[in-house]
């Protein structure tokens, strides 16, 4: 290969740098999950479970952390059906109208959330729907689509529709040919769309900032109030197994995206 | 002829040519299909904007400037904007300036040391914001890591005010945004030709003016869609200058909350989250003309 001159080695090091600047951060939170300490204090002086026992043992928090589930659930159960039909029209239809609508989509990652979550808690003060998780699944579907509809565009691109034309000149119905001929085949990017919604939801703060309250606090919105307020060591707790749930389904997203037919 | 074969088609009526039939038919299907999907983002989403821009250029019952009047007159909104606007240009030329040389060093390295990369990018790209907020909290505080270090080091003697002002700030939201600047990035580089950079190289150019005359011109797009994404998402950014910043960076998405949540001055945050949104959109339809929206949005 080539010879490893200086400019090479500085350029190695400055990547390594920057690397351990991303992943740094991410890594931290799990010593301080397990300190013995109330402070905050880095390296911890003793091991301990304390904090996730703070966590697992306050009704306040499990009660956050059941309707961040619900949500997250509810939400990509309705946006992964609702994101794949938005997906295949816009894949199948050369209509002029299609590609305003696809604009229209991608609008939840345009506008500023600061913005969406403004307009959100507006629609939701007028119609009653303010603290309730109805309201949080609707606004988390509506964030969520842009990403499902993006993973199952690109399944689509990568899928052979005539295969769908054959099912149904031998007389299957559209929606039969679908389910039956394409939906097994565009599987992994309809999982990768779902999970993306799922962590969306799990993660969203902004607009739950606004909307979600009362019984019906999110686990990322009492985070939030107790990072600002004090710092409780009992959010490494939380954050490691936030960081550890993302983690996981994103392994379980490579997993479907590598067992899916060549 | 064409003309008369439409004239022909409407002369029949629709139940003659079955062709167009069913190509309208099948307009009204995907019509129907994409529906649930635009009723959800019309509702939650259109329809509210529109009313925060009726809300802005309204006040006591009456068409009236008065807000914008006040966000480019009185100081605090025009030192927010201010604000806003220098954080976001920092943090994009940091991010760029870090972002760049991973994207490179994944694009060129053999997979195996791509892939690490990636996921070390990845990784933080999935966590929460507000965990990697409080983490930079655990790392920037008085007697945090950093200063621990820098202090040991010797290169000060007393703790500097890393968080809780702009400083801060600036760091957790580079942290932040990074994973918006490589991905685009990497996406970009990954599909110019090894081909072309050897070419250059075999007609005896030197490696760094193969790199500057061939490879970087054609990273470019990658380059304006990753500073796109993370200047627009710095404009609007709220819970990192929130809780790093301590509250006392105040952007203008916190004007917005301010002006809703303690004073209910719906005026006002109409005004700021208008001109907000204006800045944004007309970001995006620059650079739409140079680089594909999807392409922009596809990295996130």
């Amino acid at each position: 290969m080539t010879k490893l001159s200086l400019g090479r080695f500085v350029f190695i090091g400055y990547v390594v740098l920057v690397l351990l600047f991303l992943i740094l951060p991410v890594l931290i939170v799990l010593p301080m999950s397990f300190s013995d300490s109330r402070f905050l204090s880095f390296p911890p002086s003793s091991f301990s479970f304390r904090w996730y026992e703070a966590f697992f043992g306050s009704p306040g928090w499990m009660a956050a952390a059941r309707t961040s589930l619900i949500v997250a659930f509810a939400t990509a159960l309705i946006a992964t059906p609702i994101g794949v039909a938005a997906a295949y029209a816009i894949n199948c239809s050369t209509h002029r109208l299609m590609r305003y609508l696809k604009i229209v989509l991608l609008l939840p990652l345009i506008v500023p959330i600061i913005i969406v979550a403004t307009g959100v808690f507006f629609i939701y003060a007028l119609s009653g729907m303010l603290y309730t998780i109805p309201g949080l699944i609707m606004a988390d579907v509506m964030l969520a689509l842009p990403y499902v509809i993006t993973a199952v565009t690109a399944g689509l691109h990568g899928f052979d529709q005539t295969q769908e034309m054959v099912a149904r000149s031998l007389g299957m119905n559209r929606f039969r040919s679908f389910m039956t001929v394409t939906l097994p085949q565009i599987m992994p990017s309809v999982v990768t769309g779902a999970i993306f919604a799922f962590i969306q939801a799990l993660d969203e703060t902004m607009v739950a900032l606004f909307i979600s309250g009362g019984q019906n606090q999110t686990l990322t919105v009492r985070m939030f109030t107790a990072l600002r307020d004090e710092i409780d060591p009992t959010i490494a707790a939380i954050s490691t197994l936030l960081t550890a749930t993302s983690f996981a389904l994103v392994m379980l997203m490579v997993m479907a995206r590598q067992r899916s037919p060549a | 002829m064409k003309a008369t074969a439409i004239h022909d088609r409407y002369a029949a009526g629709s139940a003659i040519d079955p062709s167009l039939r069913h190509r309208r038919r099948e307009h009204v299907l995907m019509l129907l299909l994409m529906s649930p999907a635009v009723l959800v983002v019309f509702a939650l989403l259109l329809v509210p904007l529109s009313w925060l821009i009726v809300q802005s250029v309204y006040a006591d019952g009456a068409f009236s400037l008065e807000h914008y009047q006040r966000i480019f007159t009185e100081g605090i909104y025009w030192n927010t904007f201010y604000l806003t606007f220098r954080i976001s240009v920092i943090v994009t030329l940091l991010a760029l300036l870090m972002g760049y040389p991973i994207a490179y060093a994944a694009s060129i390295l053999p997979k195996r040391w791509a892939m690490l990369i990636l996921a070390l990018v990845i990784l933080p790209f999935w966590t929460s914001v507000l965990v990697r907020a409080y983490a930079w909290l655990i790392l920037l505080q008085r007697s945090g890591v950093v200063n621990q270090t820098l202090m040991a080091s010797g290169i000060t003697d007393e703790p500097l005010a890393l968080m809780h002002n702009e400083l801060g700030t600036i760091i957790a939201t580079v942290h932040i945004l990074l994973p918006f600047m490589v991905l685009p990035l990497y996406a970009t580089m990954q599909k110019i030709p090894q081909d072309l950079v050897q070419a250059g190289s075999s007609l005896g150019g030197s490696p760094l003016h193969v790199f500057m005359r061939v490879f970087f011109p054609l990273s470019l797009s990658g380059v304006m869609a990753g500073m796109t994404l993370v200047f627009v998402l710095c404009l609007g950014f709220y819970i990192t200058p929130e809780l790093v910043g301590g509250g006392r960076t105040v952007m203008a998405s916190m004007l917005v909350s301010r002006n809703i949540q303690l004073y209910s001055d719906w005026g006002a945050a109409s005004a700021v989250s208008v001109v907000l949104l204006i800045c944004v959109l007309i970001i995006f339809y620059v650079v739409s003309r140079l680089v594909p929206l999807e392409k922009i949005l596809g990295a996130k």
